[in-house]
């Protein structure tokens, strides 16, 4: 059984005297455990919001959240506050974009580790503040024991988002969502932060001890597709608030269907290409969407655009190489995207 | 940090410096002078300069200033023509004090306690009956002359309602020995705890009066503070972490949102010092507010100059403390 | 220099109000805002009333507010003053002299003393604040050491030292008294956003596009300062009605009170308060309302403007 089944989650955000906004519109995708999934789209494409949702962050008011979001055979739509609230940090954890704000610039960074452990673990203080240790070490920040002390401002960018991660990690939850935690930081830290990542939800086969965090799932929510093709087994491109085309990360790079997937990977730039290629950018901005109710979002963008893409909503099918797609006139295969 | 502190130890010079500059100018061009205040409109020019000639007056300005300076610094400040006609200026002051900041800290005291918390929920439950309550009532507050307000307040209660005095600092009956000149703790160190009740009693409607600006400051800005701080990122962050609401308000929400409240609680010192001169003056209250209402009405000049150095210093001093417990609370400040 | 934390607050303010990119779409966005703002329709009818009732006092009152028409009601040893009756609805003063005239023409003085205080506050703040700001070094820090020291006395200690100042109280002392105490708050306010305009990418770019510097700071800089100024003015209007009520409480009021003021008013009232409050309720009353309603405005103005209400 999937640990984590989203279906048809639709988010809505209304204000009054104001047209209600529609940022998810009906999500769809599983997480095996241990399993890495990839949800991947351009900015206000509804990836942020969906994790939001998932972890019921998103505010009462103002805000429309349909659908089901199952976890571990528990239904997280609906649940009570307080017992959302016991599963938040111990069973979902979170790390987010820009480290340096996501973390409070008042409170030392032990004491922001230690609390997750006294909260749902009822460790005490000081045995909480060993284990923030521990896990400060295998994030991989050197001298943890002087880090503990110190407050964020003191932290490089790259050692901020491995502290958001240890504060994620701490009670070793059971999925992880990332959403961009690469963004906010350097190229180099970048590669240091994924590298680390990948390390700890592969690290089931080496002996970690209490930070074991083998079987800990994790769904990465990003706009880069390098992000993605190094770390996910399972991919899912959003587009307008739905998932357009779903796939295991090799083959649906190597082939992509979906005509927005192949318009992202073709605005990629790339070393190995040919010289004087030119980047091909896709067409005009997700500002131009129709609603889906009337066909299809990227209908207005799309090169291989038909009359019905206009007229009628297309429906996650089985394409090409029995790939999900959602699209009335996909990219056949093999389509050789770079020489 | 202790470099931070020698700068603004030196900084509290230079202004004491400039404020004792301003103080001397201003004395010099009060109207009438100390050769009219003595010899009065119709002396003759040469009792004028003679006496002119005693009292150092015909000498430089800068002479004049320094040896200002110099009385000033051994604390003599002249003798009171009109508080307390006789004594010294500066033991008028000293004597009166501790009265001033008994009642300042209680308004304080009054003004966090409820500004603090209700500003709190105002913001968490934004746009609720509290919330438009509270903004409401802090408007109407500021708009509220303070005097007339200490006479609301000891119309009700003291001469309509009879439930607390309406004038000074202790009942005349009450025989209350004297150790610190705060009324409500000599009471505690001397055991006499109908002392301190009944200053306390007397305590109350004034500082209430007094309370009502830096309540509706405080509660202001924590309301301001606390909505900024609840979108701030790193309480997505604690709640991800599926902590507590108490430790979320505390550690997260409060601690961040203290910052600008405690700048205003020191900044509320001034309007407290311009507040006291107003309600210590309806409550006959013997502070320095009252020494500083009745020398401006009788042109009581040393008592005036002693209290109004003293104010400024006063103020800077507690801004002082302000920026350097800003650095304890803050620890980006720190380093 | 010492207030550091007094001095960040308005700087902060300062740097709040004119974002750089503002400009029109602020002013537009502001307005629509405040259109639907309950607290700024409420006092800008107080204020609107208030106006129209200055204008209107000579032909409203039908006494002359100088005039002891009730003097044989007046007792001073029997503590008597003269009750409302037909044709003074209000009774009399302390002297005798028609108090229904008195609050009505008091209007006139009040607001009066409101407008001329802000524009000498803002005025000697723009000279100081503009020339600071936009000239900076040596300037900057002589200006704006003593702009510190001025703002190292408590307000009402600086506005009553200054009122003494002068040999006989009137209104035009009481006014500059309350005015001079602005000066400094206005001249930090506008400095701070002149920096913050300084170092901002539109007057970077006009300058590497070599527009003089006296047309950037009047075309660039002034106009986007503007915004925090405004709020400020609308909140001293009532800072200055209180004060200079604060002022005639502590016998530094203008000393003729044949033309009526209503802190002069309230501040003449103390002496019978406990046996005819109705003295004091009624510029109280006025005061509180009047001040209240500029308050509600700039406090209005304040939200409308922050970008940070902008979405």
């Amino acid at each position: 059984m999937a640990l984590l089944e989203v279906d048809d989650l639709s988010v809505v955000f209304t204000r009054k005297g104001e047209q209600p906004v529609v940022a998810v519109d009906g999500v769809s995708f599983d997480v095996d455990p241990g399993q890495t999934v990839g949800l991947v789209g351009e900015s206000g494409c509804g990836k942020s919001v969906t994790a939001l949702a998932i972890m019921g962050l998103l505010p009462r008011r103002g805000v429309r959240v349909s659908g089901s979001v199952r976890f571990d055979g528990t239904e997280l739509l609906g649940l009570p506050a307080a017992a959302m609230r016991d599963r938040r940090g111990r069973d979902l954890g979170m790390v987010f974009q820009d480290p340096l704000s996501s973390l409070n610039p008042v409170v030392p960074i032990g004491l922001q580790i230690t609390e997750v452990l006294e909260r749902h673990r009822r460790t005490p203080r000081k045995k909480a503040m060993v284990q923030a240790g521990d896990l400060l070490t295998r994030v991989g920040i050197p001298d943890p024991r002087r880090r503990l002390d110190e407050y964020p401002h003191q932290l490089s960018g790259g050692m901020r988002q491995r502290a958001l991660i240890a504060m994620a990690l701490a009670c070793r939850p059971k999925l992880l969502l990332a959403d961009e935690p690469t963004t906010a930081l350097d190229v180099t830290i970048q590669a240091q932060i994924l590298a680390l990542l990948a390390e700890l939800v592969r690290a089931g086969d080496t002996d970690l001890g209490d930070t074991d965090l083998g079987d800990t799932a994790l769904v990465m929510i990003t706009h880069d597709l390098g992000v993605v093709a190094g770390l996910c087994d399972e991919v899912n491109v959003l587009y307008g608030g739905r998932v357009v085309e779903r796939g295991p990360r090799h083959p649906l790079f190597a082939a992509p269907h979906h005509p927005y997937t192949v318009g992202l990977l073709a605005s990629v730039p790339r070393l190995d290409g040919p010289r004087g290629q030119r980047l091909s950018p896709i067409r005009g901005s997700v500002s131009d969407n129709i609603p889906w109710t009337s066909g299809c979002a990227f209908a207005p963008r799309c090169p291989n655009v038909l009359g019905a893409c206009t007229s009628v909503t297309p429906e996650m099918e089985f394409g090409p190489d029995e790939r999900l797609l959602r699209c009335h006139n996909p990219v056949p295969a093999p389509q050789e995207v770079r020489a | 940090m202790l470099r931070y502190t020698v700068r603004r130890f030196g900084q509290l010079i230079l202004v004491v410096a400039a404020l004792s500059v301003l103080l001397f100018a201003w004395l010099r061009s009060l109207p009438g002078g100390p050769v009219s205040a003595l010899l009065g409109e119709r002396a003759t020019p040469e009792s004028r300069a003679q006496l002119q000639a005693v009292l150092g007056l015909d000498r430089p300005v800068h002479v004049q200033y320094f040896q200002f300076l110099g009385r000033a610094a051994s604390g003599d400040f002249g003798v009171s023509t009109g508080v307390q006609p006789g004594d010294d200026a500066l033991s008028i002051f000293l004597q009166r004090f501790p009265a001033t900041l008994e009642l300042s800290l209680l308004a304080i005291v009054l003004a966090v306690a409820a500004g603090i918390p209700l500003g709190y929920v105002a913001a968490r439950r934004r746009g609720g009956w509290l919330d438009n309550a509270g903004v409401v009532s802090s408007l109407v507050g500021v708009a509220v002359p303070v005097f007339f307000l200490a006479f609301l307040l000891k119309y009700v209660f003291a001469v309509e309602l009879g439930m607390l005095p309406t004038s000074g600092r202790q009942n005349a009956g009450i025989d209350a020995t004297r150790v610190t000149g705060f009324f409500v703790l000599d009471g505690l160190l001397t055991r006499e705890w109908d002392a301190s009740w009944d200053a306390l009693k007397h305590l109350m409607l004034p500082a209430l009066a007094l309370s009502s600006i830096p309540f509706a400051v405080v509660f202001r800005i924590t309301r301001a503070a606390v909505l900024d701080v609840l979108d701030e990122d790193y309480v997505r962050t604690a709640y991800s972490k599926g902590l507590t609401d108490t430790v979320i308000r505390g550690r997260h929400v409060l601690r961040n949102a203290m910052l600008p409240v405690v700048t205003i609680i020191g900044l509320q010192t001034g309007a407290l010092l311009s507040g006291a001169v107003l309600t210590e003056k309806v409550f006959a209250f013997q502070g320095v507010g009252e020494a500083l209402a009745i020398g401006f009405e009788r042109r009581d000049y040393p008592v005036l100059q002693v209290v109004i150095i003293a104010a400024a210093m006063v103020y800077v001093l507690v801004n002082l403390i302000v920026d350097l417990s800003y650095a304890v609370i803050d620890p980006r400040v720190r380093t | 220099m010492l207030t550091s934390s007094r001095r960040q607050r308005i700087d902060d303010l300062a740097a709040g109000g004119g974002a750089p990119d503002a400009g029109v779409s602020l002013a537009v966005s502001a307005w629509r805002r405040l259109r639907r703002s309950p607290l700024f329709l409420v006092g800008a009818a107080i204020i609107g009333v208030f106006v129209v009732m200055a204008l209107l006092a000579p032909w409203l009152a039908q006494h002359d507010p100088a005039l002891r028409l009730l003097d044989d009601q007046v007792s001073r040893a029997r503590n008597e003053i003269p009750p409302a009756q037909p044709g003074h609805p209000l009774g009399g003063d302390q002297q005798g002299r028609d108090l229904y005239s008195r609050m009505l023409l008091g209007s006139q003085q009040t607001l009066l003393v409101a407008v001329l205080a802000t524009v000498i506050g803002l005025g000697g703040g723009l000279v100081l604040g503009t020339l600071a700001g936009a000239i900076g070094g040596w300037v900057d820090s002589v200006v704006m050491r003593l702009v510190d020291v001025m703002l190292s006395i408590p307000s009402l200690l600086l506005a009553v030292s200054v009122g003494a100042l002068f040999a006989r109280q009137t209104q035009f002392t009481v006014i500059l008294a309350v005015a001079i105490v602005q000066i400094p708050i206005f001249a930090r306010l506008l400095r701070g956003s002149m920096l913050a305009q300084r170092a901002s990418d539109h007057v970077l770019a006009a300058r590497a596009l070599g527009v003089r510097r006296r047309a950037i700071v009047f075309r660039h800089m002034l106009p986007n300062s503007l915004g925090p100024v405004v709020v400020q003015s609308t909140l001293v209007l009532a800072i200055a009605i209180i004060d200079a009520a604060a002022l005639s409480f502590l016998g530094l009021g203008a000393a003729d009170d044949s033309v009526p003021e209503w802190g002069q008013m309230l501040g003449r009232a103390q002496d019978v308060i406990d046996s005819h409050p109705q003295l004091a309720f009624w510029p109280a009353g006025a005061i509180i309302t009047v001040a209240l309603g500029f308050t509600l405005v700039g406090e209005s103005l304040r939200d409308a403007l922050d970008p940070k209400n902008r979405r």
